[in-house]
């Protein structure tokens, strides 16, 4: 288990008060001290790890984050900033003396532009929310979390959100041109605008996956894209991981980027065709969907090419989509592999290493062995074009003893990622659940850098304590004396 | 010229560095130099270059990552790259005529200056893609930030904030990019049109299409303008997609499709400005607005008899004009009406260190610079005064 710094009793001790000087500054049903209504805020999308709060305040406009921010920084509370909670590494977890700020009241679209092609948002409007304000015009938002109907853009940009279409679109630092950003001081600063590249340091890329450690963000402009004429996809299965992933080279090598390239595993495909019944070839040890963009004839011809380039890798099954209802049908078991995996198993622990993608083979093999070891089933999903791999390792959480073995299990893939040349996070982020393993990435003086920039902008630490650094280190004491 | 320090590799840049801490001596931070140039002059007795840290370390063409030392060429990395068909994203223009230099850039000062040319409205900037770096802070530490994989969020982003900090945060000694596969083909559809206003209606038309357009600049010329729009990829899409960007754009003026050869040499000029037709006396700007506004900033550089060249959809404006103070000032007023920024790229040295080459920085930001900066280079003996004056 992963230790939370014990509160401040002074804090604790002073709740009423914080609580009144809250509600002077968000007035009506803006904050919730009450046990019943706090517990919904007691974790995140890592429902392993929870804490009450010691409020939650739902602001409606930047100035009163601001003034909620200017208060908790004078009298030294800490704060921790929260979307729609869907972090899967307790980016969003509070502590007991902390504040949380909820965005989630700040939901307004506040501008759309399709001439210069981007919008302006508040924070609390979801990741979908985007897309569907401007998709009748043809645009779209390109990131796309798989947690997207329900994620809101200020996590995403706290998170560096990515997705399954990042391959051809980036993830979220790239498709954004500025955010309002307020300070632990309730200093409310515009970075960037509707512009690329502003001159000057990039703020706008350093604040962006910073996890709540610099600040807060309570509107973003986020640049739109036309939507390609079409889509469609094929699904190629394989008779070993080695083979899959020499398809994905050859396809790459041969000058094409599929604007998606997912990989999974035997176990996942038998979950998820449980689960889905979308056709997956039960007796492959790999298999790819891989999906294009363009006309019908661009279509026709990328997948006959990528066709051809399966077909010299002696393929299980090649199944090409005939029209965008078979084109969903291949995407239904994978995007449902989270839900098909929670249906054999009571429990799962969702894991984001990165690799380099000619690792996979070896790294699914002693993933494998780690998985005989522990005694727990494990099943992967792998964005096959840019290595980002999510082991689903499945235990059961009223079983302390198999809870604990799931997060060594976890730990030890995430070092083998670093081990082999990757990272500990993709997308997900490093929160509390990887806090303890930065250390594996990162020498002691490469986190001490990162530290004092932190300091630079928190100098009290009180921005999303617990997160991201090893407790130990902190230039600012976490623990209480 | 200083005196001009070339370690042959990383640990003597941080040895460099290091005494130069110890005796808060500022040093000057530089590849080849041929971005001297630009932004302001650097005051310091001694100079620190990269450009003896050469060589690609690692290139997996199937995973498209590049590493390479900062002192590698940029020329040398393209040529590697295109022997397995693949390219830099960015476009990084080559600056060399518009600074008067033989020197040819590396890659640490293109990322260093986060420079990027046409292809940045569809394909990222070069911050974009730096996905792992290694550098030597102002004490002379060797630091990393990002790694050599495609996605990786892990701890604070330094990658991007020392991409575009000219040297003034740390010494990038050894770059990660992304790379892609480059276009088989490419074609432009370039189109006649009235003036800027209309012009940058159809780039947006263009950029707003489901046709992938990966370039969309706008050239002024007599009685009017000419918008051109490129298309990249395999031989039938290019085919395809020109014909019908051009069926759509035909109702907006004259059209004609540029074949490969004629669309390369064009974006390669558009790339280093060469339209601009920047003359030796005169000084060059980078504006950056939302498109829409580019027009409005275009003339209020004809305003000051300055001539542009817009890229980025409009939203780029290239300014060449009177090397003045007055000039800059108006032209940053007009950025800043606009809500964008103006840089002063080019300019007599006296100009770079009168004027902000940079748009200040509204307080709370500037504040928050002032700690970053002590916190990467507490002596503050990297580059002083290279963006900011005192800085």
């Amino acid at each position: 288990m992963i230790a939370l710094p014990a509160p401040k009793p002074e804090i604790l001790a002073r709740r009423e008060e914080i609580v009144q000087a809250l509600r002077a500054l968000v007035p009506g049903d803006g904050v919730i001290s009450d046990a019943t209504r706090l517990k919904p805020y007691e974790t995140d999308g890592l429902a392993a790890y929870r804490q009450v709060p010691l409020a939650v305040v739902l602001p409606t406009t930047t100035e009163q984050v601001a003034a909620v921010l200017r208060y908790c920084h004078a009298n030294g509370i800490r704060v921790v900033p929260r979307g729609a909670g869907t972090s899967l590494s307790g980016g969003a977890l509070p502590m007991a003396d902390a504040v949380v700020i909820g965005l989630m009241r700040m939901n307004r679209i506040l501008e759309v532009n399709l001439e210069d092609r981007f919008a302006v948002v508040e924070a609390g409007v979801t990741n979908i929310g985007i897309t569907r304000a401007v998709e009748e015009a043809g645009f779209f938002y390109a990131p796309d979390p798989s947690s997207q109907l329900a994620c809101m853009i200020g996590g995403n940009v706290m998170m560096n959100s990515g997705g399954a279409h990042c391959l051809k679109y980036g993830v979220t630092a790239n498709n954004l041109l500025g955010v309002k950003f307020v300070t632990i001081a309730g200093e409310v600063i515009e970075i960037g605008g509707a512009h690329l590249d502003a001159a000057g340091y990039d703020w706008l890329g350093l604040i962006t996956g910073s996890e709540g450690q610099l600040g807060l963000v309570t509107e973003v402009t986020v640049r739109i894209l036309r939507s390609a004429e079409g889509a469609r996809a094929m699904l190629a299965a394989f008779k070993s991981t080695e083979i899959a992933g020499a398809a994905v080279d050859a396809i790459i090598a041969s000058g094409i980027i599929p604007v998606a390239l997912e990989f999974m595993d035997r176990p996942c495909i038998h979950a998820c065709e449980a689960f889905a019944h979308a056709g997956y070839p039960l007796d492959a040890e790999a298999m790819l969907i891989i999906e294009v963009e363009g006309s019908v004839a661009e279509q026709d011809d990328l997948l006959a090419r990528i066709r051809a380039i399966c077909e010299r890798f002696d393929p299980i099954s090649l199944k090409v989509a005939e029209s965008a209802e078979q084109s969903a049908a291949i995407w239904k078991g994978r995007k449902g592999a989270f839900g098909a995996v929670g249906r054999i198993s009571p429990d799962y622990l969702c894991m984001d290493g990165t690799i380099p993608t000619s690792e996979l083979p070896f790294v699914l093999r002693r993933i494998g062995e780690m998985s005989a070891q522990y005694g727990l089933k494990v099943a992967n999903v792998f964005h096959a074009g840019d290595g980002n791999l999510h082991p689903l390792i499945m235990f059961d959480a009223n079983d302390p003893d198999s809870f604990r073995r799931a997060e060594a299990f976890g730990a030890d893939i995430l070092k083998l990622c670093v081990e082999v040349g990757g990272c500990l996070t993709g997308e997900h982020g490093v929160g509390v659940e990887k806090r303890d393993l930065m250390g594996v990435q990162f020498t002691p003086r490469e986190l001490d850098q990162q530290r004092a920039i932190k300091s630079a902008f928190d100098p009290d630490w009180l921005l999303n304590p617990s997160k991201v650094f090893p407790l130990e280190g902190a230039p600012v004491p976490l623990v209480a004396a | 010229m200083s005196d001009l320090l070339v370690p042959t590799d990383e640990s003597g840049i941080a040895a460099a560095v290091a005494a130069a801490h110890a005796a808060r001596e500022p040093l000057a931070i530089e590849g080849n130099g041929s971005k001297r140039g630009l932004l302001r002059p650097v005051q310091a007795a001694r100079t620190l270059s990269t450009r003896n840290l050469a060589g690609i370390t690692l290139y997996r063409p199937g995973e498209l990552v590049i590493s390479a030392r900062a002192g590698t060429l940029v020329a040398e990395i393209a040529a590697a790259l295109a022997e397995k068909g693949q390219h830099l994203i960015a476009e990084p223009p080559d600056t060399r005529a518009l600074f008067g230099t033989e020197a040819e850039a590396t890659i640490g000062g293109i990322v260093a200056a986060n420079l990027s040319g046409p292809r940045r409205i569809a394909g990222g900037a070069m911050r974009d893609h730096l996905l792992g770096i290694r550098f030597v802070n102002g004490r002379g530490e060797i630091l990393r930030s990002g790694g050599r994989v495609l996605k990786n969020v892990t701890g604070l982003d330094l990658c991007k904030l020392l991409a575009g900090s000219y040297g003034t945060l740390g010494v990038i000694t050894e770059v990660t990019l992304k790379v892609l596969p480059a276009p088989q083909t490419e074609a432009t559809v370039a189109v006649r049109v009235g003036g800027l206003a209309a012009g940058v209606r159809v780039l947006s038309a263009g950029l707003g299409s489901p046709f992938g357009v990966s370039g969309a600049a706008l050239l002024p010329a007599e009685a009017g303008a000419e918008a051109v729009l490129r298309i990249e990829d395999f031989a039938p899409s290019v085919a395809y997609r020109s014909g019908r960007l051009a069926q759509q754009l035909a109702a907006l003026g004259e059209v004609r499709v540029l074949g490969e050869e004629e669309s390369r040499a064009r974006w390669r000029a558009i790339r280093d400005a060469e339209p601009l037709g920047a003359r030796a006396e005169e000084a060059v700007w980078r504006v950056s607005v939302r498109p829409s506004a580019g027009p409005g900033v275009a003339a209020a550089a004809a305003g000051l008899g300055g001539r542009v060249l817009l890229d980025w959809g409009g939203g780029l404006v290239w300014v060449a004009g009177p090397a003045t103070a007055e000039a800059h000032d108006a032209l940053a007023r007009a950025a800043m009406a606009a809500r964008g920024t103006c840089t002063l790229f080019r300019g007599p040295e006296a100009l770079r260190l009168a004027v902000p080459v940079l748009p200040e920085e509204p307080p709370p930001l500037a504040a928050i610079a002032r700690r970053v900066k002590a916190a990467l280079d507490p002596a503050g003996i990297l580059n002083p005064g290279r963006m900011r004056a005192g800085f």
